[in-house]
């Protein structure tokens, strides 16, 4: 029906607009234009711009030093250790070393167990520019919401070089209910500021993905760090009143589901 | 039962098969953190001169995961034809490399020995083929399927259109969606992965992947890759599915990871098969695998990640699919490191899945903690265009904005039409010149040719998220 219209020359380039205005509905890079079967010059280097920015930033370092000063001036106990991955090379071929502390940064998570309820883990995962744009606010609000519903935090532990499940064997070693690992997430072309907030309850080492939920694309753009804590606090109040985290406690909840997903790092 | 060779005067032994084939696997990283990787170059090599001696029908014999123990194992085995392997049962894998190679070894000669094949077999004499002969001999390869449209024949590649979008909004899926049909993308499937696993959302975008493709009467077929037992929940709540995905991998074990089981892959393909919504054929499942994935579950029971994945096909051949891909360099920096241990991985993928006889394609693509860019996407591709794959994945400027990785973009599917020379499925191709789209060469015209266009953004324009 709709092919019985033959096309006016006139109509091409307003529809080459309409195509364009599509883009309000989707950060997809649709309607680029090309050049014979190539990309445009200048949508092939912005593409070339946009990744080498997620390449910089999984290759980043974080200023452990001055995160920590940050964090104690405003009334933090920080724990700053390092996993059993080296460097970032050992770090990206070897995800099993970044899921267990090294052995200096479990002697010094021993010297802090309290048994609190919550334990809060910051760690550099796969960008570090989300740990440095997104921690300080979120960690703020979480502190304040927690505290108002009387639970009890431990120190907050910085971990260079580490996973999502790294959180599992520091849990267990302070004695935590439950551990809230908060980990810069793999960049994407269009963020490479994102982080990540896992939730586990009773945590002990070698738990499944499946046991967690997950509030993903925290950044300023997307999920903001004030949002995200109201709802980090959300599905800590769940697994508190259920005793659990993870599928199970979306299968309590019914149709509406935080997500359970295998961690992006 | 061990195996050996000596070099140079000194003896290489390897304690069990699955060892031999691990050592004998091009080097990777998953199976350097699986720790079972060769432990030096000599060491690979030795383990490829005796896995070059071994008779091929040494597979038949040995369980690389104990029969008893697991379903895929007992499929692989019982599902052997002696029949169809008889024409190269004396040979070793060595043997069998050059029988492949052989100019009168034909498309004919390896359609009929695909059922006399095992998985093992095919991952064994991979690892002593070169890049070349993993295309040589594919290309010689032909896996024709069907639904709307008809897949893998001869000089075609097809694409798989992936119109992600973050929340799963169906003006911005729509949008993606008719971006990539206006540079010829689609024929393969139109496939979204959902940002959510609920059944609501399966239901919204399989009816809106439905609603597009109808009243743009595109000749292609349509599918949420959400979970298959979502996709029968929604086939029996009348929602109009095409095709039933699912990730596979290569054991009974990995398989409970994804929450599946060959029963439930039955019973998903006997609830799409009752819809009777093919035109051309009944191929009605789709399914996704990728090296790495039993490791990543630990299921993988010490064999090398390339055998494992060829397993895999095992599961996929069982239900005549319409297309299976392996997403080479999606799964991480951990399994293939960077741009060359994806190019060799994907070529291998796509020789055992067409050896085995499955319509092998393959999602080029890469995360952005791999060492890996657009440059090793292009070799990918046109090496993959050069060995006849069944289809690519293509989104939107190659970025996809849901799931955080680079694929190809649209644009890369008119390089391997034009430079390349390869075809889309002929019914789609008739259906691309019939909308204006393309001209009687099958070349893409000016993408404001078509009268399609304007009432397909109104019809967005309309939608509601």
């Amino acid at each position: 029906m709709m092919r019985d219209d033959p096309p006016h020359e006139s109509d091409h380039l307003a529809v080459l607009d309409k195509l364009a205005s599509l883009r309000r509905f989707t950060p997809a890079r649709i309607a680029l234009g090309r050049s014979g079967s190539g990309q445009l010059t200048e949508t092939s280097l912005r593409f070339m711009l946009d990744h080498a920015r997620a390449r910089d930033a999984v290759h980043a370092t974080l200023d452990f030093d001055s995160i920590g000063q940050l964090l104690r001036e405003r009334d933090w106990s920080v724990v700053a250790v390092r996993s059993a991955a080296a460097d970032r090379a050992e770090y990206l071929r070897r995800p099993d070393l970044g899921r267990r502390l090294s052995p200096e940064g479990r002697l010094a998570i021993e010297g802090h167990r309290r048994g609190d309820d919550v334990a809060i883990i910051a760690a550099d995962g796969l960008s570090a520019s989300a740990i440095e744009i997104n921690l300080q606010p979120l960690l703020d609000d979480l502190r304040q919401l927690l505290l108002a519903r009387g639970l009890t935090i431990g120190p907050l532990v910085l971990v260079e070089q580490g996973r999502v499940a790294i959180g599992d064997e520091i849990g267990e070693t302070l004695g935590a209910r439950l551990v809230v690992v908060l980990i810069g997430e793999r960049p994407g072309l269009s963020a490479a500021d994102s982080l990540g907030a896992y939730v586990t309850w009773r945590p002990r080492i070698g738990m499944m993905d499946a046991s967690r939920n997950c509030i993903s694309n925290i950044r300023p753009a997307g999920l903001p760090p004030e949002e995200a804590a109201t709802q980090i606090v959300g599905v800590i109040e769940k697994a508190f009143k259920h005793a659990v985290t993870g599928v199970q406690l979306n299968d309590l909840r019914g149709g509406e589901a935080i997500p359970v997903v295998g961690p992006r790092e | 039962m061990s195996y050996h060779t000596t070099i140079d005067g000194t003896r290489w032994s390897f304690h069990d098969l699955k060892t031999l084939l691990a050592k004998a696997s091009p080097a990777r990283s998953g199976d350097a953190l699986a720790g079972v990787a060769a432990k030096s170059a000599i060491e690979r090599v030795a383990a490829q001169m005796a896995l070059a001696d071994l008779p091929l029908k040494t597979f038949l014999n040995v369980d690389l995961v104990p029969y008893e123990e697991d379903e895929v194992s007992r499929l692989i085995l019982d599902g052997h034809d002696p029949a169809a392997f008889e024409p190269v049962s004396h040979l070793t894998v060595g043997g069998f490399r050059e029988w492949l190679l052989d100019a009168e070894t034909t498309t004919s000669h390896l359609t009929a020995l695909a059922s006399g094949l095992t998985p093992e077999m095919a991952a064994a004499v991979s690892k002593i083929m070169r890049a070349q002969d993993l295309i040589a001999v594919a290309a010689k390869c032909n896996v024709v399927t069907a639904f709307r449209n008809t897949i893998g024949l001869a000089g075609r590649l097809s694409t798989r259109l992936q119109p992600n979008h973050p929340t799963d909004d169906s003006r911005g899926i729509a949008a993606s969606l008719l971006d990539g049909l206006l540079f010829g993308a689609g024929d393969a499937v139109i496939g979204v992965n959902p940002a959510t696993d609920t059944l609501q959302d399966y239901m919204r975008v399989v009816r809106l992947l439905d609603d597009v493709r109808q009243r743009l009467d595109v000749p292609t077929q349509t599918c949420c890759l959400g979970h298959v037992t979502t996709a029968i929940h929604a086939i029996n709540l009348g929602a109009p599915v095409d095709l039933v995905f699912q990730s596979i991998a290569g054991s009974e074990k990995a398989n409970r990871g994804f929450g599946i089981s060959l029963s439930v892959l039955a019973e998903a393909q006997d609830a799409a098969l009752s819809l009777a919504r093919g035109t051309v054929g009944r191929n009605v499942m789709y399914f996704e695998t990728g090296q790495g994935s039993a490791l990543s579950a630990d299921a993988h029971f010490g064999i090398d990640q390339q055998t494992m994945e060829a397993r895999a096909y095992a599961i996929a051949r069982r239900f005549t699919p319409l297309l299976v891909n392996t997403v080479v360099g999606f799964i991480g920096p951990e399994y293939l490191y960077n741009g060359k241990e994806i190019t060799r991985a994907g070529l291998e993928d796509h020789f055992c899945g067409k050896l085995l006889g499955v319509p092998m394609g393959c999602d080029v693509c890469y995360t952005n903690h791999t060492e890996a860019d657009q440059d090793d996407m292009d070799t990918l591709l046109t090496l993959l265009s050069a060995a006849g794959v069944t289809f690519v994945i293509a989104v939107p400027g190659a970025d996809d904005v849901m799931l955080n990785y680079q694929s190809l973009a649209f644009h890369d599917i008119l390089y391997a039409r034009q430079t390349l020379g390869r075809r889309c499925a002929p019914e789609f191709e008739d259906w691309l010149q019939r909308m204006g789209l393309t001209d009687p060469d099958g070349r893409l015209l000016d993408q404001a040719a078509s009268g399609a266009i304007g009432p397909a953004i109104a019809l967005i324009e309309t939608m509601r998220t």
